[in-house]
């Protein structure tokens, strides 16, 4: 377990909104499925967090949410992005991308590279 | 912002807390059943499939919490919940609950109304824009003794242009005949100079006002009228603008109407009263040409310019009185030393009702204060009955903090009840306290129960629930659980530190009981003594009934221009008035004649002027001088002590005469004889007035001074024009005014009569400032010792309920019952003394604090402090004797089975 990273704040929640954008309405379940299934084992969360968190994006406006029927017949919650959303999404993309370039070249950088 | 948002957002979700807690645990449902499912079809037995998704999930109720912890507000949350718990405590106990509301509601009631009053008074005293800009103008010449002579014109003008100020603005203050109307009537005006309504910044409700830029020397002939007179006199007539009126023969035209609201500035009722503003310039006809050394006597109100500080204003106007004194040397004499203050309007219209005002509202803080120690009281009696359920709570892990907040919100839920309940009770009794309020009183009309007084009222609540909500609170945070469970288990005296703290609340209580008594006492005596002092006047029957004579601005128009022509008038009024039933003797006087009437030099002050007392450059004392006619001194019962009285040969062919007062004589003529002697009022005319008598002082002036110097002259030779018609007999209140008006107006149909009153009513009026706050302060004081009282026999009754074990093991040692009697009496007096003791230095602080008020009395009385010491301390001993016999009646048999 001492391998698994901790989730960085906020990053669940560009993760959920990135499978939303992706792959179109999905209830929780899949959502978990789905960041499990992209991180691999690399990532230690919780599934139970994410619930709180559908909520919270929910009441920023950012996700929408309808219950219908799922695969199997039962009745499920489904979430989709909203306009909002996308419009968050593309943001912190940006910023996350941004963020990694600037660290990158951090690292890539020499002692003789300065001199 | 983004805070704001955030706590909207909590609070919306602490709103709607069910519904998203809901969803939550129907997802989470959800969520676990799929991945059970799944686990089953990887084959897992049913129970392990749950057991991995549960694990995989996490923990359902900690991230539920930890939800509501960050999306809501858990502080709200555990208030409600402390909040509905403290409904149910209340509900539980009724009777514990009542009393302490209602005492609550008492103190805070009797707080908000006293404030409501200062609210109105002394908060608020001015109702115009910016007040804080009005300043009133006073001069002094301190060199010669004399206080607030008042502006020559030259000098307002000076003052105009000095730029610390926007507008100053003088006026004076008079009445006068108007006519035209179906009854003459006397009216209150003032004479104003044009931009006087632009200093106080008011607006009228028709028509316009002053152009305050208008230069006219004398009267301008524009008015501008009251709302009441304009419905009164006029039947609220829209056209009425551009009209005219006559006051006093002369014609003016209705250029405005103030609103129903306005309220002149000024302190006594007459200023209140005005309904009737006449713009004038003070340079012209009918006032004497603009001159330096020619003060006016008149009051002058300025409004700052924007930005100067009362201080800063002063600083420039000392610089320009001071360059003003090097301009005019001969005007400004150095040892008269002519100042010049400014001082705060709101402070010169507050003027003598602070210090009433401040005690009262102290004396109804401490109401309030005893109050909440006896609650605070009751809610300790009650902790350590609660003690169990706090130790039950805390062992079960409860944290201490949790605790003390619960017992807060019991409080405060106390206290707010409380004040609710006292506001309502404020709002039934309103009327009746209104009544109770002297009508002296400035700005009476404005007091109401406002916002700020209700926003007063909730902080006094909250204040008052912290303050006896710490007690119990503070020793439930340090009660130890263990000990407590065990000592509840035995069911023996509960901790010394509990005790300790009711004791230290009752001496509290004692003390400030016994200061609002002291304080009641000296007032009570103030009162008597002043109640029971010589007035030097009998105004027993005797009724005065006022009419004024016009004064025209053209003297050819005045019809009683000299002291003949008005004689004759004077002569036949009388004569006609002694013919009225019942009537026994008449006299005249002026306004200055009439007895409590008015204060010190505010009518018709002269310059006093002594031959053989003349010092250049000093400027002379000024005194008051009533007009009065011979029949006076005997009417009102005023005795002579040397020389004569006025008598019928006295007339104005004849040389005038003066009747003075012993004051006057001690103070004007110290170490001479003055009979004989010779002095005039005024400089310009020529002939001297001869000193003929002196009187005994009476209190005329003001019921606290029976040293005020008085002068009196004579009405045949002075001819004054705000008379006053004195008449004593066995008079039936109601038909004298009505017969009094059809006699003088059968002598000039013209003339307005009106403002009679019985002459013991003024006396009884004039003490009723002075009743209000004795009677206040009272009520407070038998408040505070019957709380006080509660508070003793409470603790006492409380300490012999948790000793009834020990007393039983005494009595059946052998004790003797007169000894435990004696035992817990003792008990209760040693608080009673401790709290006398404090409660003595407080109340000699307090008392020398209100010097003022008091009258005849000394501000250490020992006979009221050592009166009051007593009395409150056989309280004390009474209340505690109702438990001493309940403890000297223990069956100790019982007592020890009880175990």
């Amino acid at each position: 377990m001492g391998e698994k990273s901790d989730v960085r704040q906020g990053t669940l929640a560009l993760m959920v909104l990135k499978t939303l954008d992706v792959l179109g309405p999905l209830h929780g379940y899949g959502i978990a499925r789905r960041i499990e299934q992209i991180s691999g084992d690399l990532l230690a969360v919780n599934q139970g967090t994410l619930y709180p968190l559908l909520l919270k994006l929910e009441h920023e406006g950012s996700i929408d949410s309808e219950r219908g029927p799922s695969e199997n017949n039962r009745k499920a919650r489904y979430y989709r992005l909203t306009a909002a959303g996308r419009r968050q999404l593309q943001a912190e993309t940006r910023g996350w991308e941004q963020t990694a370039a600037i660290m990158a070249r951090f690292f890539e950088v020499k002692a003789e590279d300065l001199s | 912002m983004r805070f704001l948002r955030r706590f909207l957002e909590r609070l919306a979700n602490f709103a709607s807390r069910r519904r998203a807690d809901q969803r939550l645990r129907e997802e989470m449902e959800d969520h676990l059943a799929l991945q059970t499912e799944e686990n089953l079809r990887d084959g897992m037995p049913l129970a392990e499939a749950r057991r991995q998704a549960v694990l995989k999930f996490g923990a359902v109720q900690t991230i539920r919490e930890g939800y509501h912890g960050e999306q809501s507000l858990p502080f709200a949350e555990s208030l409600l919940q402390d909040l509905r718990y403290a409904f149910r405590q209340l509900a539980n106990s009724p009777g514990f609950a009542s009393i302490a509301i209602l005492t609550v509601a008492l103190g805070i009631g009797a707080t908000t109304a006293i404030y409501s009053v200062v609210d109105a008074t002394l908060l608020h005293p001015l109702p115009y824009p910016h007040p804080e800009q009005l300043v009133r103008i006073q001069d002094d010449l301190p060199g010669a003794g004399a206080r607030d002579v008042g502006l020559s014109v030259p000098e307002w003008w000076d003052l105009q242009h000095s730029g610390i100020f926007q507008y100053v603005s003088m006026q004076g203050a008079g009445s006068a005949n108007l006519t035209g109307a179906s009854q003459p009537a006397r009216i209150i005006f003032k004479p104003v100079s044009p931009n006087y309504f632009a200093v106080l910044g008011a607006k009228p409700q028709l028509g316009r006002l002053f152009d305050p830029q208008d230069r006219t020397p004398g009267f301008t002939l524009e008015v501008v009228i009251s709302d009441g007179l304009w419905k009164r006199a006029f039947g609220a007539d829209p056209k009425i603008l551009g009209r005219s009126l006559r006051l006093d023969n002369d014609t003016y035209r209705v250029i405005g109407i103030m609103p129903a609201g306005f309220r002149d500035q000024g302190r006594t009722t007459e200023e209140r009263n005005t309904e009737l503003w006449a713009a004038v310039g003070f340079a012209g006809d009918p006032l004497p040409p603009p001159q330096r050394d020619a003060r006016l006597r008149l009051e002058s109100t300025a409004r700052l310019t924007p930005g100067l500080t009362i201080e800063a204003a002063q600083s420039r106007l000392d610089a320009l009185v001071a360059s003003l004194q090097k301009q005019y040397p001969a005007d400004y004499p150095l040892q008269s030393a002519w100042t010049v203050r400014l001082v705060p309007l709101s402070e010169s219209v507050v003027g003598n009702v602070r210090q009433p005002l401040v005690l009262l509202l102290g004396a109804v803080a401490l109401v309030l204060l005893i109050g909440c120690v006896n609650v605070a009281n009751l809610q300790l009696a009650r902790a350590s009955a609660r003690g169990r359920e706090m130790a039950v709570r805390q062992a079960l892990g409860a944290a201490r903090s949790r605790l003390v907040r619960q017992l807060l919100t019991e409080s405060l839920l106390l206290s707010l009840l409380g004040g609710i309940a006292g506001i309502a009770l404020l709002f039934c009794l309103k009327g009746t306290l209104l009544r109770m309020v002297p009508e002296s009183l400035p700005r009476l009309n404005d007091i109401s129960i406002s916002w700020s007084v209700l926003l007063f009222a909730l902080g006094v609540s909250v204040l008052a629930g912290t303050i006896f909500g710490m007690a119990p609170a503070f020793q439930a945070g340090l009660a130890d659980p263990s000990q407590m469970l065990r000592q509840e288990g035995r069911g023996s005296k509960g901790s010394t530190a509990q005790t300790r703290t009711r004791s230290a609340l009752v001496v509290s209580e004692f003390a400030l009981s016994l200061v609002l008594m002291i304080a009641a006492g000296l007032l009570l005596r103030s009162f008597w003594n002043l109640y029971n002092e010589r007035l030097g006047f009998d105004p027993r029957n005797v009724m005065t009934v006022q009419t004024w004579l016009p004064i025209p601005n053209d003297p050819k128009t005045d019809i009683y221009g000299t002291a003949a022509q008005e004689s004759t008038l004077l002569r036949e009024i009388l004569r006609r008035a002694r013919s009225l039933p019942g009537v026994e003797e008449v006299a005249v006087g002026d306004l200055e004649a009439l007895p409590l009437g008015h204060g010190h030099n505010d009518l018709n002050p002269f310059p006093l002027l002594r031959e053989g007392h003349e010092t250049p450059g000093k400027e002379p004392p000024i005194v008051d001088a009533a007009v009065v006619s011979p029949e006076y001194f005997h009417l009102l019962g005023m005795t002579l002590q040397r020389g004569r009285l006025f008598t019928d040969s006295d007339v104005d062919t004849t040389p005038s005469v003066a009747v003075i007062n012993e004051a006057m004589a001690r103070t004007y003529w110290p170490n001479e004889d003055p009979m004989g002697k010779h002095f005039k009022l005024r400089p310009t005319t020529p002939a001297w007035t001869t000193v003929v008598g002196i009187v005994a002082n009476a209190r005329s002036e003001s019921l606290e001074d029976a040293n005020s110097p008085e002068m009196y002259l004579n009405a045949y030779q002075r001819h004054p024009k705000d008379l006053a018609i004195f008449l004593r007999g066995r008079l039936d209140p109601a038909a004298i005014p009505l017969e009094v008006r059809e006699q003088v107006q059968s002598v000039d149909r013209e003339l307005p009569v009106f403002g009679a009153r019985m002459l013991p009513d003024v006396v009884t009026g004039a003490l009723a400032q002075r009743r209000f706050s004795m009677g206040a302060v009272l009520l407070f004081a038998l408040t505070a010792l019957l709380l006080a009282g509660l508070g003793i026999y409470g603790t006492i009754s409380y300490v012999v309920g948790e000793r009834t074990r020990e007393i039983g093991v005494r009595i059946a040692l052998g004790a003797q019952r007169k000894s435990i009697l004696g035992m817990v009496l003792r008990k209760g007096l040693k608080l009673a003394v401790v709290g006398a003791l404090m409660g003595l230095v407080a109340a000699l602080i307090v008392s020398h604090l209100m010097t003022g008020l008091l009258y005849g009395v000394s501000p250490s009385d020992p006979l009221t402090f050592l009166g009051l010491t007593i009395v409150l301390t056989t309280v004390a001993l009474a209340a505690c004797y109702i438990p001493a016999r309940r403890a000297m009646r223990v069956d100790p048999i019982i007592a020890l089975r009880y175990e």
